[in-house]
């Protein structure tokens, strides 16, 4: 059980990463998290702006019960599953975060300082989360494809889309993490 | 209960993304700033895996369970939409620390902040939705 409770190494969480793509395709679909992004315009009225969003979104209900399903496991695994041990961050990590003035690195998975209540409630703190959000969104439809679908579906099935939009994915990162980053905080 | 197993397969995701630490924003700047292999080993590990048994079940032609041959729909040709969209979704990835696999495993854990920044990637796809015939792709 201790095993359980300590944070799996990625030669863990890899493979079963994997199975779970190959358990969606061995159910005949595919594992894509961001389709659901346009499945909630589809359900909300969208279509009526852009025929993007006109398709019968009821096809997509077994993917939303895997939305459902990540829920209801993330509960699970923060209140069953975790000892609450601070992560094994590298040290050079954790100096670059506190020089942008964070301070309880690794103690909580994500940092306080961008998604307490303290900060999402200030002008900075509710336009970050709204800024990264909506390019995320604007992003994965552009390049039809997220993490999932790409980085893991995508190159597992030898795709040269998927490894262009995952340069893509390292080239928009690298920007925000070197030189955006340091600018906002 | 025909969607009891995609259920089951989401609960074991969000569980393997929480274990496995790839819903940290934490790890998502370390990853960037390549000071750690972890995720590089958990996608790759991933990947490696996923071409071995795509691959097999390719070569077997290994049926679903509807009986029906394993035939991952190939993406369309292309480059401008997958480096420009790639690059602004990387650009959000790495502001939010969790694409959208990670942001939904993310409210469960207890982050309702953010059920914003999932509100904000569903704007952003509508707005791709209303401009994508003005999009170079």
């Amino acid at each position: 059980m201790e095993v359980i409770l300590q944070p799996w190494p990625w030669y863990i969480s890899g493979p079963l990463l994997a199975t779970t793509m190959l358990l969606l395709v061995y159910f005949g679909k595919t594992f894509g998290m961001s389709s659901n992004l346009r499945t909630f315009c589809s359900i909300a009225g969208a279509g009526k702006y852009s025929d993007y969003f006109r398709f019968n979104w009821r096809d997509q209900r077994w993917n939303l019960t895997v939305v459902l399903g990540a829920v209801i496991g993330g509960f699970l695994a923060t209140q069953y599953l975790s000892d609450g041990s601070t992560m094994a961050l590298n040290p050079e990590t954790v100096s670059d975060l506190s020089e942008f003035g964070f301070t309880q690195i690794g103690e909580t998975l994500l940092p306080p300082e961008i998604f307490s209540w303290d900060y999402v409630l200030s002008i900075k703190g509710l336009s970050i989360l709204i800024i990264a959000g909506f390019l995320v969104g604007f992003g994965t439809r552009y390049a039809g494809g997220c993490t999932s679908g790409h980085a893991i579906t995508g190159l597992s099935n030898l795709q040269l889309p998927s490894l262009i939009a995952v340069i893509g994915f390292f080239i928009g990162g690298l920007i925000m993490t070197f030189f955006i980053l340091p600018l906002i905080f | 209960m025909k969607y009891l197993k995609f259920l089951l397969v989401g609960i074991f995701f969000g569980i393997v993304l929480v274990k496995s630490e790839a819903v940290s924003w934490y790890r998502i700047f370390e990853m960037f700033k390549f000071q750690s292999f972890h995720m590089y080993g958990i996608i790759g590990s991933a990947v490696s895996l996923g071409i071995l048994f795509i691959w097999l079940f390719k070569k077997y032609k290994v049926q679903s369970v509807a009986g029906k041959e394993i035939n991952l729909q190939p993406k369309d040709k292309g480059f401008t939409r997958y480096i420009l969209g790639g690059t602004i979704f990387g650009l959000g990835w790495a502001l939010a620390g969790a694409c959208p696999g990670p942001m939904y495993v993310l409210v469960g854990t207890g982050v309702f902040s953010m059920l914003i920044v999932i509100a904000a990637a569903v704007l952003g796809t509508f707005a791709y939705g209303v401009l994508k015939n003005k999009l170079p792709h």
